[in-house]
């Protein structure tokens, strides 16, 4: 288990208060002038040594994304965008950061808008978090109150502002672009890239883009060095993540762990073991509802980072882990999941818009087993018609945890759904099928 | 996607107040010149606040005219995302989630105290009217499923009898109190603390 002292989040379940004095307590905005005064180079290539990956799903290198802004401030200002549009069913990190380390996250903010040469920070959070959201706009005017940010940000000679856009229930607005349109006051729906944000954002100007628990960790990277956090977790997956344990476990909970942790180790020793004992177990979701499902036999040995559960061909995410037991339908899981995703679909791709709602309607009649044999295999089709045929990832994240459920469960789905189409089963009855159609041997 | 339809029956005009006129600027004034109407969305919430939890297509015409864009950009973005309520909801509104995460955890027997309690179907408002409840999609508090919103409150850790005992409260016309009703403190594992020690009860 991670020790205490190199646990980023010290105020994760509000130990300690939210507040600016008791932040200040725990180490935030201490020397901030000190590490900014350091350099742009210097902090882009410890955050680079750190080998810290986006903690909003992908898993982009951060320090290499910082990279990609323009050196020179050009006619168009560089902007920095926080997403903290947390929709993931399974997911809720980002809540807890913004309620209880807001200031994390605001120091963040500074030294990150210092990096890519930004004066203006959105934080765009879900409509649906707005008590958090006031908590977080406290913080923020407490800061500008003590001169840790605004003109002269924490004496650093760097301006700041910081403002609180709010979402208004749309899951698609946590794609980077789709977020961009909704703060330039449109429909949230993805962009074409290239041109990546870096380059063409907010307002076609370069702006960067970062998940809330990325930015919230990177004064304490800095402060701790990109060597501590890079000796955390394994190579190319390090430092420490907040896991969201949710389901079917006896004490669901945030806590934050090593990268690289085994799955049962967060399950049995944090969460209380699942409900019914671990033999109970029939599947994870280990990173959020975008991400195939594991079955038992594999959760044994999983351990939870972004390159070991790609090749168990799922994903990190969010890492938002949702236990499934046995006392759970799993097709019923999934086609509520399918729901979510037709529910969520912003309608601007035709095989996402369209596709989402096949997939939900055919899984509902697979969990009541009226499905026919063959629209097992019609279902895969169409998970693979969608993938790759989308402007945005959302086409992907719709689609994987279908596929998941048809890889590792496809025999619980034959049981159910034995009817066969009519062509074999009535063939006697000439005047209803096309009699070429018919198995000659059978 | 999700269908929105707005309201048959709709007021003839619409105006902020001047509260909501101060907050319209301030919000305005986050966004560089030019691009107000990037405050389409906050103003938007203004509205809806103003008027009883729910935006008429006046106060979209309203606003387009004090944001400089068109209105059928406004009325886009009112229907886009589903937290803008274009039909009269109750004064307590609720939103339970159903996604999977809280589903398994029994967010269906939530639905059924709202259907004892508020009304049987969906978005429909409760007999004296001041309810009213709907499925909303995961609300990003799973630990704490399963769990239900009520205007901007979440309430969390619930089962069928504490559901039952808030929608009470609210019919009574009183606010209950958030949070989790297991008494377990934000999101820690319940009973099984095995880290950050030093800090609890500190």
């Amino acid at each position: 288990m991670l020790k205490d002292k190199d646990r980023i989040f010290q105020n994760l379940y509000n130990d300690l208060g939210s507040d600016i004095i008791s932040a200040q307590k725990r180490g935030d905005w201490v020397n901030t002038k000190e590490i900014i005064s350091k350099g742009r180079d210097w902090i882009i290539n410890e955050v680079k040594e750190s080998q810290l990956r986006g903690r909003g799903g992908a898993g982009f290198p951060t320090g290499l994304k910082w990279s990609f802004a323009p050196k020179e401030v050009g006619s168009r200002p560089h902007y920095l965008v926080i997403n903290a549009d947390e929709s993931e069913p399974g997911t809720c990190k980002d809540r807890d950061i913004l309620r209880f380390e807001p200031h994390k996250l605001i120091e963040g903010c500074l030294i990150a808008s210092y990096a890519v040469q930004a004066h203006v920070c959105y934080i765009y959070i879900r409509g649906e978090y707005f008590i958090d959201g006031q908590k977080l706009q406290s913080a923020i005017d407490d800061a500008y109150e003590k001169k840790l940010i605004g003109k002269n940000a924490s004496g650093t000679g760097w301006d700041l502002d910081i403002y609180i856009h709010y979402g208004a229930g749309a899951y698609i607005c946590g794609e980077e672009t789709a977020l961009l349109e909704s703060i330039e006051g449109n429909k949230g729906q993805p962009r074409l890239k290239p041109p990546f944000p870096a380059l063409v954002g907010l307002y076609g100007c370069p702006t960067i883009i970062n998940n809330v628990e990325t930015i919230a960790v990177i004064p304490t990277i800095l402060r701790r060095g990109g060597k501590w956090f890079a000796s955390l977790g394994r190579e190319k997956n390090t430092g420490t993540k907040i896991f969201c344990i949710s389901g079917n476990v006896n004490s669901p909970c945030n806590v934050e762990e090593e990268m690289n942790i085994p799955l049962k180790e967060l399950i049995e020793v944090h969460a209380g073991g699942v409900v019914g004992g671990w033999d109970n177990l029939q599947a994870v979701i280990p990173g959020g509802s975008s991400m195939p499902l594991i079955p038992k036999e594999k959760c044994e040995t999983l351990t939870m980072d972004f390159d070991s559960l790609i090749t168990e061909k799922s994903g990190l995410g969010t890492a938002g882990v949702v236990v499934i037991n046995k006392d759970q339908d799993i097709i019923k899981c999934m086609a509520r999941i399918a729901r979510f995703y037709k529910h969520e679909s912003c309608g601007q791709c035709t095989p996402c818009r369209e596709g989402s709602g096949w997939m939900w309607r055919m899984l509902e009649r697979m969990a009541k087993g009226e499905a026919s044999k063959d629209e097992i295999e019609m279902l895969g089709d169409v998970t693979k018609q969608i993938e790759g045929h989308t402007i945005c990832a959302f086409g992907e994240g719709s689609s994987w945890p279908v596929q998941g459920l048809l890889r590792h469960f496809k025999d619980e789905i034959k049981k159910r759904n034995k009817f066969d189409p009519i062509v074999k089963e009535n063939k006697n009855i000439p005047y209803l099928v096309d009699q070429h159609l018919l198995d000659k041997n059978a | 996607m999700s269908l929105k339809r707005p309201a048959k029956e709709q007021p003839g005009s619409f105006e902020f107040n001047s509260s909501s006129l101060d907050d319209a600027n301030k919000i305005i004034a986050k966004y560089p010149k030019g691009k107000q109407q990037s405050a389409v969305m906050a103003l938007l919430y203004i509205a809806q606040r103003q008027n009883n939890n729910w935006i008429p297509l006046a106060a979209m015409k309203y606003i387009a005219k004090i944001l400089d864009m068109p209105y059928i950009k406004v009325y886009e973005v009112a229907t886009f995302y589903s937290m803008y309520n274009l039909s009269p909801v109750g004064k307590y509104f609720v939103q339970v989630c159903t996604t999977t995460p809280c589903m398994i955890r029994g967010a269906n027997k939530l639905v059924e105290a709202c259907k004892e309690k508020i009304s049987e179907k969906e978005s429909e408002l409760s007999p004296d009217k001041s309810c009213s409840w709907m499925e909303v999609e995961c609300l990003g508090a799973c630990v704490n499923a399963p769990m239900m919103q009520i205007n901007d409150e979440y309430y969390e850790d619930l089962n069928k009898e504490k559901t039952l005992e808030i929608l009470d409260t609210i019919l009574k016309g009183d606010i209950p109190k958030a949070g989790s009703y297991r008494g377990r403190v934000n999101n820690e594992p319940e009973n099984n603390r095995k880290t950050l020690m030093d800090f609890k009860n500190a």
